[in-house]
């Protein structure tokens, strides 16, 4: 039977019902094992038979504990912030038991109305068993008409055992003011992981990304794909570090396109400590292409509207 | 029907002004396949992106089904049903076949319509339809695709820029079909600007364009058999350049 620990009665309000929508497509309680934690505190939990969601006793957060050979399930761990001047640190594990193959949704949706700034610092940390296959979708989203900022700093560490498989998909939607975003791989022998990080600023919107994949085992490998969009006097920077240290193959493509009076930098970093390493790095900066907006204007689009569906797909 | 009256195009050259397009005047009427040909250099390219909007004319009037469209923009003429197959197609990263297919139509199309018009332009669809159209597409592929996108609307006038460049003869053959096939039920009108004799054939008129004006128009059984001695061997030299690439 499922274990039921909810904390709270689950009353959302219209506004918390937009963002959990936003950030994790949720638009009543998910199947499975979720966790909704609200404005610094955990509003809602529910572990299922294969995967228990246990608070941690040390400091604030969840660890995520799912059984070997789970396959097929979902677990859903929302985070939203409501009021101004909320400033939430988190810690959250995921330990995934050899061979289970699961979903993992999370993202953070700030709406602020108010004058404080309001900040969700993430730090999840993933221990992918044995042969485990983890699908993650992260998105992040602000909202609200406050003077206050909307800062969101995830840290995200994965710790991938032998044969291991991790797809990451890491989105920050609109609206939040400043990101710092540390990211983390550690492969073992035969892991494989593909992380796909799309990001839009706009306003005065500061973004930075510190990543660094270290390829430890024989054979493993990584493909990280960065897309980017930076509008008005918005600021990216991004730190891609690739680092082979056995026979290994990895892959780092960063495309951003640059509008209005954006800043975009992307410094890559490769290195190879074993003479079977294979690390490749792309990276391009550039505007839209004027005879993509002029093709999609001979469709009958406007130019505003042809710029928006060449956004659309390359963040998608 | 298209009236382009007194139409000039000059851009600034490295040396002073370069007449483009010459006071050119000219009348298309509606049901027609047309078929403008002509020496490389002589306005063909600039004369279709004039129609489009893509470039504005520096004098004279352009007049779509009765509508002054001199100063509409690519969007506005696009709406009174304008339509234009780039020669060189731009790629879109992120964007798919099916969802390019699907902007062209207005809305999102059925998978098989989808497949039906990638099959006319001689793509295996099943292999095509969820790729995207960027640089992992061949110059070949992307053309295709591009005419494929023309196909998939309905169009009161639809202008290809030599769809023949960069396809290879197999599919070439397939091309010329659909060519036929779409001249008769999906647009009302159609220019091909082409120097492949098998395209020619199908024409109802062909203008041959040289020097920025018409140097002749009539109906194709007219005006072909005049081609070689206007030209010399402007027609079997141009044949080879749309399988070259």
């Amino acid at each position: 039977m499922d274990i039921k620990d909810f904390k709270f009665d689950l009353s959302l309000t219209p506004t918390d019902k937009g963002v959990l929508e936003a950030i994790a497509d949720m638009t009543g309680t998910p199947d499975g094992a979720f966790n909704i934690r609200k404005n610094g505190e955990g509003l809602v939990r529910t572990s299922s038979r294969n995967i228990e969601i246990v608070p941690k006793t040390d400091k604030p957060g969840i660890d995520i504990i799912v059984k070997p050979g789970t396959v097929g399930e979902e677990v859903h761990i929302p985070v939203i912030i409501t009021e101004s001047g909320v400033n939430d640190l988190v810690y959250n594990d995921f330990y995934i038991g050899e061979g289970a193959d699961v979903v993992i949704v999370a993202g953070c949706g700030i709406h602020n109305c108010g004058g404080g700034d309001s900040q969700h610092d993430g730090i999840h940390a993933f221990h992918i068993g044995k042969n485990a296959r983890i699908k993650y979708v992260e998105k992040h989203y602000g909202e609200g008409d406050g003077k206050g900022k909307r800062i969101l700093n995830p840290t995200t560490i994965i710790n991938m055992d032998e044969g291991s498989y991790a797809e990451m998909e890491m989105v920050q939607i609109k609206g939040v003011d400043s990101t710092y975003r540390k990211t983390e791989a550690n492969l073992e022998a035969g892991a494989k992981i593909y992380m796909m990080e799309r990001l839009m600023t706009h306003g005065d919107q500061t973004a930075k990304t510190d990543m660094v994949v270290n390829l430890n085992g024989e054979d493993s490998s990584a493909r990280i794909i960065s897309r980017t969009v930076g509008k008005d006097n918005s600021t990216q920077i991004f730190y891609p570090n690739a680092i082979g240290n056995n026979k290994c193959n990895a892959h780092v493509q960063c495309d951003s396109i640059i509008m209005d009076n954006a800043h975009i930098s992307s410094i890559p970093a490769i290195a190879a400590n074993h003479p079977d390493a294979m690390v490749i790095h792309e990276a391009a900066i550039g505007k839209i292409n004027s005879d993509q907006l002029l093709k999609l204007e001979t469709f009958g689009m406007t130019e505003e509207e042809a710029e928006e569906i060449i956004i659309q797909g390359f963040l998608k | 029907m298209l009236e382009l009256k007194n139409v000039s195009f000059t851009v600034d050259g490295d040396e002073g002004k370069l007449d483009i397009i010459k006071d050119l005047t000219l009348t298309i009427d509606d049901e027609k396949f047309t078929v403008i040909t002509g020496p490389n250099g002589g306005g063909k390219s600039t004369l279709a992106k004039l129609i489009m909007g893509i470039e504005k004319p520096t004098s004279g009037k352009i007049i779509f089904n009765g509508t002054d469209v001199t100063d509409m923009n690519i969007t506005e003429r696009a709406k009174l049903g304008i339509g234009y197959a780039f020669q060189q197609p731009p790629r879109f990263k992120g964007m798919t076949v099916r969802d390019l297919l699907s902007l062209a139509h207005g809305s999102e199309l059925p998978e098989d319509e989808c497949c039906t018009y990638l099959t006319n332009v001689g793509l295996c669809s099943m292999d095509y339809l969820n790729r995207e159209v960027d640089t992992s597409l061949s110059g070949g592929e992307v053309k295709r695709i591009e005419i494929a996108t023309l196909m998939a609307r309905n169009l009161e006038l639809a202008i290809y820029d030599e769809p023949e460049a960069g396809i290879d003869l197999w599919s070439f053959t397939m091309l010329v079909d659909s060519f036929r096939a779409l001249s008769k039920n999906r647009h009302k009108n159609v220019i091909i600007i082409s120097h492949q004799e098998r395209i020619m054939q199908l024409a109802d008129d062909i203008i041959v364009l040289a020097d920025g004006n018409i140097r002749t128009q009539g109906p194709k059984d007219e005006v072909f058999p005049t081609l070689l001695s206007q030209f010399g061997s402007f027609s079997s030299e141009c044949t080879l350049r749309g399988e070259e690439k």
